[in-house]
């Protein structure tokens, strides 16, 4: 059995969190909520502490931050149908793009691993491409109609430019551009869970996707290639992802997200019964069917609902999670 | 609103009378746990938003249809829209979700649903009331909120 240590718990923010989002680094973080504000945190000695506000970015929620790759830029996705671009090039941070074009909400905003590309998804039942054109200038590639309804959540894989996003609508869905006519299209469905898909995370492969769902549930899902050695039947030359694992009997409501570490391969869960808990891949899981154990749960995380676990990108078994209740908290991980 | 009531004449049934002031209430010492009457108290004098009738006349709350779980901090309210197709269903469900919110320690968890079998989209009603982000980007609508508020006046 493993175990989580809280090392801190940050106050700050006034009302729900909903986001917490790690620099490539490890160093500094981002948050977001409801008080339209980000703020932005980095660790002096042992403590983390508030180091920027920014403000006057969005009218509404601020639902999601994400930094680019390069971590130069923070995007974040706002309830007023805007994501803002982030750049410290003048010394400070400021918002120097904004991105305008979904009807209402944008639930949600990730760059590609390159960093060219940007995603976002919201209310409007859309998933939008965007590619960095130049300084300061996004060009929307490719508006994405595949789901029929509320999109919650997009993802991007972690090495190349494949897109997942999740519904209200029950579903994933995979998207990928044709090399032939640079057009963007959805390449597969993924369908399993009973209700809301809130949330979505590769493994450091991409070969596999974790989604956690307002049904209480987690799923494990694979790609099969064209001729892959299972004989799993593949057409239309797309890899076809199949759920090879469903935890359920674990959440005792809706599970809002899900995070897999790519150094430790541990699973980490938010769910709405204030619990964080960390799932554990078996040593002799099978590929086709593998079985994760519950290795930690922690009770009371938070005093209300917990909206997003993320570890720290260093691979150092730090999670930071944030709730309802207002706090960020910040755990470690142990065996 | 000048639109016609989904349900022109609804049945309208009696009020049930206020709740009973034991000692018990008055003697500091008790641990006085929420319970079903009082959830019903915070919700039965929500106005219906077509009608000059709190909920409790339409019959659209009832105490027997709410369920407290103080050690889970779970509460849960089932409500009965007057007609199968009402187009109201899913605000009065806010508008009791809103109640709640503000009325009770942050520690509950409020759940309001469609009672069974009462609403032709009763799953589709369910299941955007129970989509908290859903709810709070409602919330930040205002000419909902005025409605909502003016729903939740309570009319005594």
């Amino acid at each position: 059995m493993g175990r989580l240590e809280l090392l801190q718990t940050l106050t700050g923010h006034k009302g729900i969190v909903w986001n917490v989002s790690w620099h490539p680094q490890g160093k500094v973080f981002a948050s977001c909520g409801e008080d339209k504000i980000i703020k932005l945190w980095s660790k002096e000695g042992q403590d983390w502490t508030m180091k920027t506000v920014l403000v006057d970015g969005h009218q509404r929620t601020i639902r999601e931050v994400a930094w680019s790759p390069c971590g130069n830029f923070l995007a974040s996705a706002s309830f007023d149908a805007t994501t803002a671009i982030w750049d410290k090039k003048s010394g400070q941070f400021e918002c120097n793009a904004t991105l305008e074009g979904h009807e209402n909400e944008v639930k949600s905003v990730a760059w590609s691993p390159s960093g060219q590309l940007l995603a976002t998804c919201g209310r409007d039942k859309s998933v939008w491409v965007w590619e960095v054109a130049g300084d300061d200038e996004y060009e929307c590639e490719a508006v994405l109609n595949a789901h029929n309804q509320d999109v919650k959540k997009v993802a991007w894989h972690p090495s190349l430019d494949i897109l997942a996003s999740a519904s209200y609508d029950n579903t994933v869905k995979m998207y990928k551009e044709d090399s032939l006519d640079n057009d963007w299209s959805c390449v597969a469905t993924l369908q399993s869970h009973e209700s809301t898909v809130w949330s979505l995370a590769f493994d450091k492969t991409g070969e596999r996707l974790a989604t956690c769902s307002d049904d209480r549930t987690v799923k494990i899902w694979k790609e099969y290639k064209p001729g892959n050695p299972e004989g799993v039947i593949v057409d239309d030359k797309e890899s076809v992802w199949k759920c090879v694992c469903t935890l359920s009997g674990y959440h005792t409501r809706c599970v809002y997200d899900i995070a897999w570490c790519p150094k430790s391969g541990l699973l980490a869960t938010a769910c709405g019964d204030d619990i964080i808990r960390i799932f554990k891949e078996a040593d002799d899981s099978d590929p086709n069917a593998p079985t994760f154990e519950l290795v930690s749960t922690q009770l009371n995380a938070h005093s209300q609902d917990v909206n997003c676990v993320t570890w720290n990108p260093m691979g150092n078994e730090e999670l930071l999670s944030c709730s309802d209740d207002g706090e960020i908290k910040i755990w470690k991980y142990s065996e | 609103m000048t639109k016609v009531a989904d349900n022109v004449n609804p049945n309208v049934y009696e009020k049930e009378s206020e709740r009973e002031i034991t000692s018990a209430d008055h003697n500091e010492e008790i641990t006085d746990d929420f319970d079903e009457r009082e959830i019903f108290d915070l919700i039965r004098n929500i106005n219906d938003p077509e009608h000059p009738l709190t909920l409790e006349e339409l019959r659209v709350v009832e105490e027997k249809n709410i369920s407290v779980d103080n050690k889970k901090n779970e509460v849960l309210v089932h409500f009965t829209p007057t007609i199968p197709h009402c187009s109201m269903a899913t605000l009065i469900g806010l508008s009791i979700r809103v109640q709640l919110l503000r009325a009770l320690p942050s520690r509950f968890k409020v759940t309001v649903e469609v009672s069974e079998g009462t609403h032709v989209s009763e799953h589709a009603v369910n299941k955007q009331l129970a989509d908290k982000e859903r709810v709070a980007a409602a919330l930040e609508n205002n000419n909902l909120v005025q409605i909502i508020n003016q729903c939740v006046a309570a009319g005594a």
